[in-house]
């Protein structure tokens, strides 16, 4: 039975639901309708004015390669990010699954990166595999690989992946280990009897039975690496070598505080916004009918 | 050939032991009841023969074969679970049909095979239908017929109906008896349920705390009930027992006589069935009635008995009323009908 609270009078509802509804109007309504309405106008190269120009930041940024490059690096980025932080996820959870006794430390103990900031994780990993100094690039050095992100367009986007996916196994492990022992152990016995060994039992049973969790983590994960990376991207590569990691959320940032056009900025993230929501909506609709039985 | 030799089979957790050594030799196409209260070890003991708990020291043999380290798919057994484990995305031929794809047969055979256990179990319509859109019988039937189509030596059923209301639970008893009869397949069966052991066992293990307190066909057990525990689970309702006493070759229950017996003096524990009470004038056991509850086709009667106290049931056939001024009444018992049980074991004297 669903248990309803109901309200006598709209002052308590509207005070309980209130620090939500204002913050989300500062933080997210004000700022889109202002990306919104500054996309159409380009502030003059002193920020003193600006022109009305209609459609046109849109008109030159889908003109623009450096653009489109940046729409292809992005695609590429987040299934990279998305794979590399779903799949390991997944594996660390069966094998926590798997364990009898102290799984409960082993899962405290792999949680532990969530808990650390993406761009501290970035400064991180951008010190592990320092050209000069980095600790896994040297033994990559012994082992006659040269590797060096800053120059290397391929190994700088291979590095912002491993950082940006790293600290989100965390997350993810903790989803799919719920998931997991969400599966009802006699369907296991069940497909035992039945003759399945473990990787079969795997991938037969408890596979299709974890999908609506894994959907739901597609749908984050593919979100956070579009938004949430930025700052990751910002301490290892800011967005180079020749714009090799200039995902659209970092190219925003670039071109609006950097760059100073703040009309192609404001256009940029609107874009942005539509393809998300679409990229959302498309996963919703599509995959979703598939994951549930 | 599907026999199953359990051999002073135990189970440990840790160093507690939960199952004492149960031995048993089980012929081929023999219907084995496991009956006992909750937290018996009654489903531990199935789940070792299935391969799902490790078995701590003893021999299981399925087919003359020692399974004891063997994973259950090797076992040649299946088994039907309490809460069926339909696998929930896949259809009613495919769950059927799993075991057969795992095992490497071809889609015809599959086809064919599943197809016959559906007629079998009138399943046919509901093929293409997923378990959530099955009633709790047919998930039942499912089950079943996910276990039949493997052709194993041995089913384990672990207390498949109690999920299911009184009257289908009735008529798929019945369906789960005429089927392994017809099957021939030997069975091993998990129930708390006594009205269940008792109709369809051929044999039924009376399980308490983790010992077996009787092995034997319903009758055996009910008729000649070697313990105290199993004179009172088996038999609805439940035995009668008193303390009595043996004095010079009389058994005296509160200081009537009410039969001789051969056996030495001292205290015993008298156990009388409900239904083996009957209302004479001269009877030795004198009962001030307080309550009926009337059945229909029987009677039960409660009361206790005068100069004790002792609580009693009673079975009469037909209808009977108590009023408040005849509450009183006696009874007596044949000599054959009553059990008497060593007080400290609970052993059959």
């Amino acid at each position: 039975m669903e248990k309803r609270v109901i309200f006598r009078g709209w002052l308590l509802p509207i005070c309980l639901v209130a620090p939500q509804l204002i913050i989300s109007i500062i933080f997210f309504f004000y700022p889109a309708a202002q990306a919104v309405w500054q996309s159409l106008f380009i502030p003059d190269p002193f920020g003193l004015s600006s022109q009305y120009v209609g459609l046109g930041n849109f008109e030159y940024l889908l003109g623009d390669k450096y653009y489109r490059a940046s729409f292809l690096t992005t695609a590429v980025f987040s299934v990279l990010v998305t794979f590399c932080s779903m799949i390991p996820a997944l594996l660390l959870a069966v094998c926590a699954d798997r364990l009898i006794k102290s799984s409960g430390i082993y899962s405290t103990l792999l949680i532990w990166p969530y808990a650390v900031a993406p761009a501290v994780a970035g400064v991180l990993w951008m010190f592990m595999f320092n050209t000069r100094v980095g600790i896994v690039s040297w033994y990559l050095g012994q082992l006659g690989y040269d590797w060096n992100h800053v120059l290397n367009g391929g190994e700088a986007m291979g590095l912002v992946v491993i950082a940006s996916a790293w600290g989100r196994i965390s997350y993810n492990f903790l989803f799919f280990f719920a998931a997991l022992q969400s599966v009802p152990k006699s369907l296991i016995e069940a497909s035992a009897i039945d003759g399945a060994h473990f990787w079969r039992r795997f991938f037969d049973i408890v596979l299709p039975l974890i999908t609506p969790t894994a959907f739901f983590l597609l749908v984050v994960n593919v979100v956070y690496s579009f938004f949430e990376t930025f700052g990751v991207i910002h301490t290892i590569t800011a967005g180079g070598p020749q714009q090799a990691t200039t995902i659209l959320v970092y190219k925003v940032f670039s071109d609006g505080f950097v760059g100073q056009d703040l009309g192609s900025s404001s256009a940029q993230s609107v874009i942005l916004l539509v393809v998300v929501g679409l990229l959302t909506v498309i996963q919703f609709k599509y995959i979703e009918k598939r994951v549930h039985y | 050939m599907g026999n199953v030799v359990l051999n002073c089979v135990k189970k440990s957790f840790g160093s507690t032991e939960v199952i004492h050594g149960i031995t048993i030799d089980i012929k081929d196409g023999e219907f084995i009841v496991i009956v006992g209260p909750s937290g018996c070890g009654k489903s531990t003991l199935l789940r070792m023969v299935a391969g799902l708990e490790v078995i701590s020291s003893g021999e299981v043999q399925i087919a003359g074969k020692v399974v004891n380290d063997k994973e259950p798919m090797d076992r040649n057994i299946a088994m039907v679970f309490q809460n069926y484990a339909l696998y929930p995305h896949m259809t009613v031929k495919q769950n059927m049909g799993y075991s057969l794809k795992l095992a490497g047969h071809s889609k015809s055979e599959i086809e064919r095979k599943v197809s016959a256990t559906a007629d079998l179990l009138q399943l046919s319509e509901l093929l293409e239908r997923k378990p959530r859109q099955l009633s709790g019988g047919q998930r039942q039937r499912v089950a079943m017929g996910r276990a039949i189509v493997r052709e194993p030596s041995v089913f384990l059923f672990d207390e498949p109906l109690s999920n299911l209301d009184a009257k289908l639970r009735v008529q798929m008893r019945l369906e789960i008896r005429q089927l392994q009869r017809q099957l021939g397949i030997t069975s091993l069966y998990v129930t708390h349920d006594q009205v269940e052991a008792m109709t369809m066992a051929d044999r039924m293990i009376v399980m308490n705390n983790g010992n077996a307190e009787q092995i034997g066909t319903p009758l055996e057990v009910y008729q000649k009930p070697e313990t105290l525990f199993a004179a009172q689970f088996i038999g609805s309702p439940a035995m009668n027992i008193f303390d009595a006493e043996i004095q010079n070759g009389c058994l005296i229950l509160n200081g009537l006589a009410l039969t001789e017996v051969s056996l030495p003096d001292g205290k015993v524990a008298l156990g009388i069935r409900p239904e083996h009470l009957v209302p004479s004038a001269s009877g030795p056991i004198k009962v001030s009635l307080n309550n009926a509850e009337p059945l229909g086709a029987n009677t039960l009667l409660y009361g206790n008995i005068k100069s004790s106290n002792e609580d009693i049931t009673i079975s009469m056939p037909g209808v009977h009323e108590i009023s408040e001024n005849e509450g009183d009444k006696s009874f007596g018992v044949e000599k054959a009908k009553i059990h008497l049980f060593c007080p400290s074991s609970g052993r059959r004297l």
